[in-house]
């Protein structure tokens, strides 16, 4: 089987000092891998390395296209880059609002994607919104209003829904459960994990929360300094961690 | 099915003072299909490391631990996702869900994840959780609001929701009463006949002379005080 992504030897300076160096990795269909390390680590600057929106210093960043297999995306033409970021690949900010338009209703807001990739007949742009306001456990009544007017739960919800509605392959998250209440991201995380089994999705989460990647990820990767630092199945690096940093991240969760 | 070869494996505390706390050596084990091999030793003896060694939880520091084709001492965490899917289940002692889930599709998970139909998968599960005494009304509910003894129970319709080649049993029948107790011994009965290897721990000793076939001390294993 080929590897949805082959990441080879991404390095982000800047400056003198180390964004992220070092990493490599393979990331195979329906595989979620969650990236976790403390605030500064990295693991922010490693996930906008791999979506296109910083533009590594060194290294591959391979994915395996549609139409033309493996491609590298450093090095791909911006436009062909662009696409993909509209097709195959989604993005899921940590504030909602970074991630929609939200001076546009909630309906537009999913349709936009769609019209993003070349649907233009209006009334299956609209029915295709509200289906999938309702996966995300929004009201339809809701499809006009606007994203302002939304809870920061039911914000997130509908930015999950706009990225997810063009069917992509691989979904980046940077902290997708941050800032939520607790039964909110309870929800949300379910939401994903049907979302991914149901759709043959890879993903790639950000977060410095072990409890979220104990549910949603199959492998982890912990970093320190820009440098990972362990790798492995999700259980086995939270329940045996090798390396000293590991330890006592894994030691310093607070029990409820 | 399941054969462990000259496993040992160790802990190093890095933020305390690197020690190192050797646990296991020479852990030796052979499990044929359709065999049921009981893991007895005093509390502390290593009898759930070996298990989670097996289940690729723990990693090993060294030997082979061979579940079918794979190693997985060795093995890629992908290789042992798909060893988890297909091939090893595990009936842990604790209950991990994710909260809102209904009981219903917690036991059918391990099936939609090999690709059954979701009615035929929930189907089963209905069945397992009937068999097991959990009222039909606590099947749309997540059962991480349940009592111990009914998250145990669905614990167990999970683990026996997909026919492993291969399962791990820690504890099944504690804190069960005899019917529900019965029950489950008739399951780990039903998953030997169809050739499943089965290693398992069980305090309660009527219930590990009803189904294992032999047994393996696992104090063999334990490092001779060199600490």
């Amino acid at each position: 089987m080929t590897p949805l992504l082959q990441v080879k030897d991404v390095a982000k300076m800047y400056g003198a000092r180390i964004g992220c160096t070092d990493v490599s990795f393979d990331l195979y269909p329906g595989e979620v891998m969650g990236i976790v390390g403390e605030s500064g680590s990295g693991k922010s600057t490693l996930l906008n390395c791999l979506a296109g929106h910083l533009a590594p210093d060194r290294g591959e960043v391979v994915f395996d296209t549609r139409a033309e297999g493996p491609v590298d995306t450093v090095t791909m033409s911006e436009p062909a880059r662009r696409m993909l970021g509209r097709t195959d690949w989604a993005f899921v900010h940590q504030h909602a609002r970074d991630g929609l338009r939200m001076s546009v209703s909630a309906g537009g807001n999913i349709g936009e994607r769609l019209m993003a990739v070349g649907d233009r007949h209006y009334g299956d742009i609209r029915a295709r919104a509200a289906d999938w306001l309702g996966r995300v456990e929004i009201s339809d009544a809701r499809i006009d209003d606007r994203p302002s007017a939304f809870s920061g739960g039911m914000q997130q919800r509908l930015q999950i829904a706009r990225n997810l509605v063009t069917g992509p392959r691989l979904v980046f998250m940077d902290e997708p459960t941050g800032g939520l209440d607790v039964s909110v991201q309870a929800r949300l995380l379910d939401l994903v994990r049907g979302l991914v089994r149901e759709m043959g999705l890879s993903a790639i989460i950000v977060t410095h929360d072990l409890a979220v990647v104990r549910l949603l990820a199959d492998r982890l990767m912990v970093m320190k300094d820009g440098h990972v630092v362990e790798t492995g199945l999700t259980d086995q690096v939270l329940d045996d961690p090798q390396h000293g940093y590991t330890q006592l991240l894994v030691s310093s969760v607070l029990q409820v | 099915m399941i054969e462990l070869q000259n496993v040992s494996k160790s802990f190093t505390l890095h933020n305390q003072g690197s020690a190192v706390i050797p646990v296991m050596e020479g852990a030796t084990l052979s499990v044929k299909p359709g065999e049921c091999v009981g893991l007895i030793g005093a509390s502390g003896a290593g009898k759930s490391t070996l298990m989670r060694l097996i289940y690729g939880n723990y990693l090993a520091a060294s030997g082979s631990i061979m579940v079918g084709d794979t190693d997985v001492a060795q093995a890629e965490p992908r290789e042992i996702l798909a060893l988890r899917r297909e091939t090893l289940g595990y009936v842990s002692q604790f209950l991990r869900v994710v909260p809102r889930v209904p009981a219903l599709d917690v036991v059918a998970e391990p099936l939609l994840s090999v690709g059954t139909p979701i009615e035929e998968a929930r189907e089963k599960a209905a069945v397992l959780l009937e068999g097991l005494n959990i009222p039909e009304r606590l099947w749309s509910l997540s059962p991480t609001t349940f009592s111990g003894g009914e998250q145990q129970r669905v614990n167990i319709a999970r683990g026996f929701a997909y026919d492993y080649p291969a399962l791990l049993l820690d504890e099944p029948t504690a804190s069960l009463d005899a019917q529900n107790r019965a029950t489950v011994l008739g399951l780990i009965e039903g998953a030997k006949a169809r050739g499943a290897a089965i290693v398992g721990i069980f305090h309660d000793e009527a219930a590990r002379e009803q189904v294992c076939d032999r047994f393996v001390d696992v104090s063999a294993f334990t490092p001779r005080a060199a600490a």
